[in-house]
């Protein structure tokens, strides 16, 4: 393994589990043998709210949050979560979507609209972008609340960490009777991310 | 060694488990609460969630008077409430080991403020450990109870949220068992008498010199020589900064920031070119330094205000050493932080919400149609303060719904008092709120007071507490009548009302508001995400909606206006009904009843 510090912002909206991704991701990335720091705060009542969970490692990994334009990856579980937390990732850095809209309050009541070009303007924004639907993934997985793994398993495609390892932190992260639902949603997010 | 990724916290009562902690007490509050359920796991340890965070340090105390090693956790501003036993703790000091945790929360992420507790530490003079991860969090535990016994002294950990909420590896232990130390009457350390407490100050200075002297010499402070011509003195989370973005500099770690190292600072300094001081939030650190009358550069460049990150320390102190030798600060460099786009002012934000179906919501509705000024508290009804509802007029700090109640009523009249409404939480109640009731009784107040009982502490993850029946072990307990508290409390007029009907909520609001005496309402509805039925969803007859958005006065994630018609999300919905309450066109009714 070179010295590298892998930075990986995980974001997205309350309920979306980014939680559990990141537990999974940080499982996985145990298995390198380096240090591994995982920053998970939400703050009041994050349920509906925007939620963050940021994942680094490598060799040495000093603080557990990265610092803003140094994110190598993006993986936003909701559109307008990605383009909020864009200042985050590195201008090399690769961009991961899910394309699912999730309206927050003010525009459920009217007071403003969802921006509409939030695709085109990112994508033009950042050339290292995969945008996939991975709600529909997960609904043909077996389980649409398996947008979190979907998106894990696109994101494994560019990662050092082998296939066991995620298999291992995956087993040990979701409930026995939803692995099967689960491998097969990673194993959907791995081929999208192929193509 | 078995290494395993844990949060601060859970590293925490691992640390306090395997230091042999017999007894801990806790108040939940973010960023503390995964402590004592986690403690609450071992079978060897006692662990309650106590009424409120002073009681959790009496039971604390207790224990340790008992010969215990005992730990009391709670929030930054938990020790505020806890502060005046702890002062006192001070003077008596222990026999078995005692740890404070502080939990602080720069940034606020889930607070009312931020202060700094380690002046807490420096005003009850007792030593203050800053772990800066997981690992350390444990190790400083064990640490701290034998410091504690060591100087027959309280031990203030203090947390900050980066690392309570943070995973890094851990090594884990096997459990140390401490026998319980023999108890002994001893009045002229645990009375404290002005007499007593008298003498027991000489102990607590003479326990103060030990200390610093200690401190020259402890391992929880350490010196990383790099280069010398920058030096940085810093604590906490910030010594992650400070590496992240300086990894080549040298380092003053201090584990233990009270008391200070004199002797090591001042060498420290005189050994470097120029010295930093990396600290979040107050200058706790610089100001002893400058007291001293050394030379150091601290907050003309790190703000006193929010968390601290590796952006600001790379843009202040960084930029700073860059000019000197950009190698020292690579994160400083300007291709090092370059980022894919900048920030989008204009995007619609994402506010927490009350959940669909919040029990609390139905009660906001009414307050707001009513033109209430709403003396609120803290718990997820403060969220009510929050457009689209905005019915809460102020929130200090727990339980001070009914004083602030009985000041407006005061200060402006019985005629305003009428408009005036308290509202608490059923566990801020029991924390604070029932000394502010019979306040209000014994000294005339009119006041109404809404308890929303959601028979559970949402706010902080769903505790238990007196009112829930269930201990922190999840064992039954006595379940306290909150009717009768308030009516032993002196409060003649009690309604109950149902917090999903509608009309129940605004009859009983107008009736209590208008009667010339105290009064108590308990709007009763278990928080929607503790029920497990899932009841009948609602459904919009698009036929009938008239696009009046009304229901969208409610604020429920549910709710959504499709440029015509209301639409209800059926997978967030779960029925509480309250939309098809206040629908003038009757568009909106539960699913099923539609073709009856
Ligand atoms: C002194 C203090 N301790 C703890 C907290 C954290 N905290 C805020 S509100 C609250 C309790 C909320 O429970 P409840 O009043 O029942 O309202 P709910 O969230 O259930 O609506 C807690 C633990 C705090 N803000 N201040």
């Amino acid at each position: 393994m070179s010295n590298k510090v892998y930075n990986i912002l995980l974001v997205g909206v309350g309920g979306q589990g980014t939680i559990l991704a990141g537990r999974i991701l940080s499982r996985a990335a145990v298995s390198l043998g380096g240090e591994v720091k995982v920053s998970d705060i939400h703050g009041m009542a994050q349920r509906g709210g925007s939620v963050v969970t940021q994942v680094r490692f490598g060799p040495k990994v000093y603080s557990p949050a990265m610092a803003e334009g140094t994110a190598d990856f993006l993986v936003a579980f909701e559109k307008l979560e990605a383009r909020r937390w864009l200042p985050y990732l590195n201008a090399d850095g690769k961009l991961i979507v899910n394309k699912e809209e999730i309206h927050p309050l003010p525009v459920l009541i009217g007071a403003t609209t969802y921006p509409s070009a939030l695709e085109d303007e990112m994508s033009k924004m950042v050339t290292n972008t995969l945008m996939l639907d991975a709600f529909d993934l997960a609904r043909q997985a077996g389980n649409v609340k398996a947008v979190n793994v979907v998106m894990m398993g696109a994101l494994a495609k560019y990662l050092p960490i082998s296939r066991e390892a995620w298999e291992e932190a995956l087993a040990s992260s979701v409930p026995e009777r939803f692995l099967e639902i689960n491998k097969k949603a990673f194993q959907l997010g791995w081929e999208t991310a192929g193509i | 060694m078995k290494k395993e990724l844990l949060i601060g916290n859970h590293a925490l009562a691992r640390g306090a488990w395997e230091a042999g902690v017999r007894v801990a007490a806790a108040y939940p509050g973010t960023p503390s609460t995964e402590i004592v359920e986690a403690i609450a796991q071992y079978k060897e340890v006692y662990a309650e969630w106590s009424t409120n965070e002073k009681v959790a340090l009496e039971v604390a105390i207790g224990a340790s008077i008992g010969g215990a090693r005992a730990l009391a956790a709670m929030k930054h501003v938990g020790v505020n409430v806890a502060a005046d036993p702890l002062m006192t703790l001070a003077y008596t000091g222990v026999n078995g080991g005692l740890i404070l945790v502080s939990a602080d929360d720069p940034g606020l992420f889930s607070s009312q403020n931020e202060q700094d507790n380690r002046f807490y530490a420096r005003m009850a003079q007792m030593p203050c450990l800053e772990p800066s991860d997981s690992q350390e969090v444990k190790d400083m535990v064990g640490f701290g109870f034998d410091l504690s016994e060591q100087f027959d002294t309280p031990v203030m950990l203090r947390l900050t949220t980066r690392v309570a909420h943070s995973y890094s590896l851990v090594e884990l232990g096997e459990r140390k068992e401490v026998s319980l130390k023999d108890y002994s009457k001893e009045p002229t350390k645990y009375v404290m008498l002005p007499a007593y407490g008298k003498a027991r100050h000489y102990v607590v200075e003479e326990r103060r010199k030990k200390l610093m002297e200690y401190a020259e010499t402890s391992p929880l402070n350490r010196v990383e020589w790099a280069d010398k011509r920058v030096g940085v003195i810093t604590s906490g989370i910030a010594y992650q900064y400070v590496k992240e973005v300086m990894p080549d500099v040298s380092v003053l770690k201090l584990g233990l920031t009270y008391p200070l190292p004199e002797n090591l600072i001042r060498e420290f300094i005189n050994n470097v070119e120029t010295c930093y001081v990396v600290e979040e939030l107050e200058p706790f650190i610089e100001d002893q330094i400058r007291a001293w009358g050394l030379p150091v550069i601290g907050k003309e460049l790190i703000p006193r205000v929010d968390e601290l990150n590796s952006n600001i320390v790379a843009k202040t102190v960084g930029a700073k050493v860059a000019e000197l030798d950009p190698e020292l600060a690579p994160l400083a460099k300007p291709e090092a932080m370059q980022a894919a786009a900048t920030a989008e002012t204009n995007l619609p934000n994402r506010p927490p919400l009350m959940c669909a179906g919040c029990p609390h919501r139905a009660v906001f509705y009414i307050l707001k149609k009513l033109n209430m000024v709403v003396a609120g508290d803290i718990g997820c009804y403060t969220l009510g303060a929050t457009p689209p509802l905005q019915a809460m007029d102020t929130c200090i700090c727990m339980g001070a719904s009914l004083g602030v109640s009985l000041g407006l009523e005061k200060a402006r009249g019985n005629e305003f008092g009428r408009k005036v409404v308290g509202v608490i939480g059923d566990s801020t109640f029991l924390h604070s709120g029932m000394t502010g009731l019979v306040n209000m009784v014994y000294n005339g107040g009119n006041g109404t007071l809404i308890i929303l009982d959601n028979s559970t502490t949402a706010m902080t993850g769903h505790q238990d507490h007196p009112g829930t029946g269930y201990t922190a072990s999840h064992e039954e307990a006595h379940k306290v009548d909150l009717e009768q508290v308030v009516k032993g409390l002196g409060i003649k007029r009690v309604q109950v009302v149902d917090n999903y009907d509608l009309k129940a909520v605004e009859k009983a609001i107008r009736e209590e508001t208008e009667a010339d005496e105290p009064s108590v309402i308990i709007a009763r509805r278990p928080c929607a995400l503790l029920s497990k039925e899932k009841e009948a969803t609602c459904v919009v007859d698009p036929e009938a909606c008239r696009g009046c958005k009304i229901c969208l006065r409610l604020g429920c994630p549910a709710l959504s206006f499709d440029g015509k018609k209301v639409v209800v999300d059926q997978v967030q919905c779960n029925g509480c009904g309250i939309c098809t309450q206040i629908c003038p066109a009757k568009a909106i009714v539960k699913a099923g009843e539609a073709n009856e």
